[in-house]
């Protein structure tokens, strides 16, 4: 604040009314609400009848744009990679003493546990009839794990089981993608199976088989996370 | 409707500026969870329920909570 005045301020000011202009100008210019563009109003109109999910966000995210979430998921393995990079640089055994929750609190963990847990297969495994999906479902996992270390701060949650099962949700999209070639289909990810009736579970074709694996790979890599972060601040 | 969206709206820049102004940094990770509370409630009432999952599970649970580990292990109090 003091040094405004300043020529750096002054600059800074400057920088900041274009920018504040410019945005203002642009977002001005934007329809927003109006369809303008023609993909939209196609996935909308066809989307149902072509990937065979009531769901029509994810006959987008699974379906038509299948490999843009491929990049989705690798860009999060990444981070959670890196995470771990980082905080495995320093390994020390701190000795901390941590202090016990409530009864109130870990008696409400317990039970609401499974719950979540139940909800975050519900919400990943009915991706493709209702809201929701494998982020969504894995993202309720994940704050399912964290419940646990609020609940019970010494517990923990194996890494190994945790790294396996995200690797395994990675492979297992990766290969439904493939699988489609060997059946006979031209490009990667291409929804080979029957589409089934529309609404009913067994549904869409691979769109539901991807979301579950995104929902257990999700769901294990912000487990990891929690715990690799837990076990950095004892 | 409108009206509705205005008052969340309003909550939402309350809990922002709460973030902003309060020095007891466990209060504004409760206020930052708060403005993604908000946020969540405005995305179902705009009739996107898949994001408003999405901002329920990681905005409001697991960027808080994260947020409170990262805190523990340093400072409480900012100044």
């Amino acid at each position: 604040m003091k040094d405004l005045r300043s020529p750096r301020g002054i600059i800074a000011l400057v920088l900041l009314a274009v920018i504040a202009a410019g945005l203002s100008l642009t977002i001005t210019e934007i329809p927003f609400g109006s369809p303008d563009t023609k993909v939209g109003s196609y996935y909308v109109e066809n989307g149902r009848e072509e990937t065979g999910a009531a769901n029509i966000v994810t006959s987008v995210v699974t379906g038509y744009r299948a490999l843009d979430t491929l990049g989705e998921v690798t860009v999060l393995f990444i981070a959670a990679m890196g995470l771990s990079a980082v905080l495995a640089i320093e390994k020390k055994k701190r000795k901390r003493e941590v202090e016990e929750s409530s009864l109130v609190l870990s008696t409400g963990c317990r039970a609401l546990f499974p719950f979540i847990l139940l909800l975050g297969a519900y919400l990943f495994i009915h991706g493709h009839l209702t809201p929701g999906g494998g982020f969504q479902g894995g993202a309720v996992i994940g704050s399912a794990f964290l419940l646990v270390y609020l609940g019970y701060p010494e517990r923990r949650i194996s890494t190994t089981g945790t790294d396996v099962t995200e690797s395994l949700g990675g492979l297992a999209f990766v290969i439904l993608g493939l699988i489609g070639f060997a059946v006979g289909s031209s490009y990667f990810l291409s929804n080979f199976l029957p589409k089934g009736e529309l609404y009913s579970l067994f549904s869409a074709g691979i769109l539901p088989l991807i979301y579950i694996a995104i929902g257990l790979k999700v769901g294990a890599e912000f487990g990891g996370i929690i715990d690799r972060m837990m076990e950095e601040t004892r | 409707m409108i009206f509705v969206v205005s008052v969340v709206v309003f909550f939402m820049l309350g809990a922002a500026l709460g973030v902003f102004y309060l020095r007891d940094l466990l209060g504004a990770v409760i206020a930052s969870s708060l403005v993604s509370l908000m946020a969540t409630v405005l995305f179902f009432l705009l009739q996107a329920p898949d994001v408003a999952m999405a901002e329920a599970a990681i905005g409001v649970a697991l960027v808080t909570g994260i947020f409170v580990i990262a805190i523990r292990r340093t400072e409480r109090y900012e100044e």
